[in-house]
């Protein structure tokens, strides 16, 4: 596995927003109410905010609204944003990337550097990790990391292990340039794309093109239909390979960065779903009340869980006193990531924004 | 693990089905109880268990709980 540790950064503030269209579970028409209610209890997924994809929302949009407001909050002038990264797997277009996009349409200098980074879940701490180093060494003073997606849309209606998990979420961490920064960030990851064939949307990218065949719905077993230009998911597979996996590499950056667990104030635990969370936060021997959940009100939103649950849960704590934050994450990939985030207060949130 | 202890902490993962009508030759995922749930829960046991990784393909490809004990046993 491998490791990293940043230094010489500070989170100055972050923020996130999600669409104001909400999906209730309960209303979904596939299933029986008990049905829905067992699904309701294991995956802890009660409703979503899910964004009509005819192209009115996309993720940037949502990004970008989180960042114009946290920005003014700030009082940081755009002149001085010279990095700008966008982690997403629902870009505004396959080509140019969607950091550019924003570049122009947020009036950020065309002097930074923007780009995208292909990832669901891991999306967030692999973003963090790649603008840390980046930022480290001071060529970069001010940047945006934008973590979203609106992976709703990749969702057949007819496979309910998809379209009641997924919500969509954009969110925006905004980062400093600070040689004197106490704040830690210490990260370890893995990736196995062996795991590819179990989270995968197979057709429409180069290797499987677009053709007649995509549209149709297949029979998949247990009531699932969907096309080949859905998103899939092998549930069991995923927990098999989260459950044993990421106890793992939480075990391998703990000796590497000395870390005593009952010094950490809370586990932010990607919200994959609730049943595969609870398995980790007991694997991972921490208690309920040092592991908080938002997935109740957003469901999964891939890589903007973590971000999310830092707005939701801990937006007044961030700003009022020091945090030890551990963060894991399972995803698409498979791409995995346990950090730790060693944060000094004055982090500036201001509430969840709709769109 | 023993193949009985095994079978007794595959039994305990079920709610409704008497442990007692637990074999080894029990074919799992002909009970009534089975389902997307209980198998994430034997997933769960076994690695809690014995530090092995159980794929929802090998839950798949097994028929009777000692199939599933002997393919666990070969990791």
């Amino acid at each position: 596995m491998s490791s990293i540790s940043v230094k010489n950064i500070a989170i100055k503030g972050m923020a996130g927003c999600v669409p104001e269209r909400v999906q209730e579970n309960k209303d979904y028409p596939g299933m029986t109410p008990e049905e829905i209610q067992k699904y309701i209890n294991a995956t802890g997924v009660v409703r979503r905010h899910c964004a009509i994809h005819d192209g009115s929302i996309c993720t940037s949009d949502l990004c970008q609204k989180a960042a114009e407001k946290l920005l003014a909050d700030l009082g940081w002038d755009k002149s001085e944003i010279d990095l700008l990264v966008f982690v997403s797997h629902t870009t505004d277009y396959k080509l140019p990337a969607t950091g550019i996009v924003l570049q122009d349409k947020m009036g950020i200098p065309t002097s930074c550097l923007a780009f995208d980074i292909t990832l669901g879940c891991s999306g967030f701490l692999v973003g963090l990790g790649v603008m840390g180093n980046l930022m480290s060494s001071g060529s970069f003073r001010k940047g945006l990391l934008m973590v979203g997606n609106t992976q709703s849309e990749y969702a057949s209606p007819e496979d309910r292990s998809m379209t009641l998990l997924l919500g969509d979420a954009g969110t925006v961490t905004a980062i400093e340039y600070d040689p004197n920064s106490k704040d830690e960030i210490n990260i370890t990851y893995m990736s196995d794309g062996s795991g590819r064939e179990f989270v995968i949307l197979p057709d429409g990218g180069s290797r499987n093109p677009v053709n007649e065949k995509s549209f149709i719905m297949e029979d998949c077993g247990n009531g699932i239909r969907r096309t080949r230009l859905h998103e899939k998911m092998i549930g069991d597979e995923v927990f098999s390979y989260g459950t044993h996996f990421i106890p793992k590499v939480y075990e391998e950056m703990r000796a590497k960065f000395n870390i005593e667990p009952d010094e950490v104030d809370y586990l932010l635990l990607h919200q994959a779903n609730k049943f595969l969370c609870e398995k980790l936060r007991k694997k991972l021997k921490f208690p309920p009340e040092k592991v908080p959940y938002n997935i109740q009100e957003f469901g999964n939103t891939s890589g903007a869980t973590i971000p999310l649950l830092m707005v939701t849960e801990l937006q007044h704590e961030l700003y009022d006193r020091p945090l030890n934050l551990l963060a894991a994450t399972i995803g698409v990939g498979f791409s995995l990531g346990v950090a730790q985030i060693k944060t000094h207060g004055k982090i500036l949130i201001p509430d969840l924004m709709t769109l | 693990m023993t193949l009985d202890e095994f079978v007794k902490a595959f039994a305990a993962e079920f709610d409704d089905t008497p442990a007692e009508q637990f074999t080894p030759a029990t074919k799992y995922r002909e009970l009534d109880e089975w389902g997307s749930l209980v198998a994430l829960s034997i997933i769960s046991m076994v690695d809690d268990e014995m530090d092995k990784r159980v794929t929802g393909a090998d839950l798949r490809n097994c028929t009777t709980i000692e199939d599933l004990y002997h393919l666990v046993e070969s990791k």
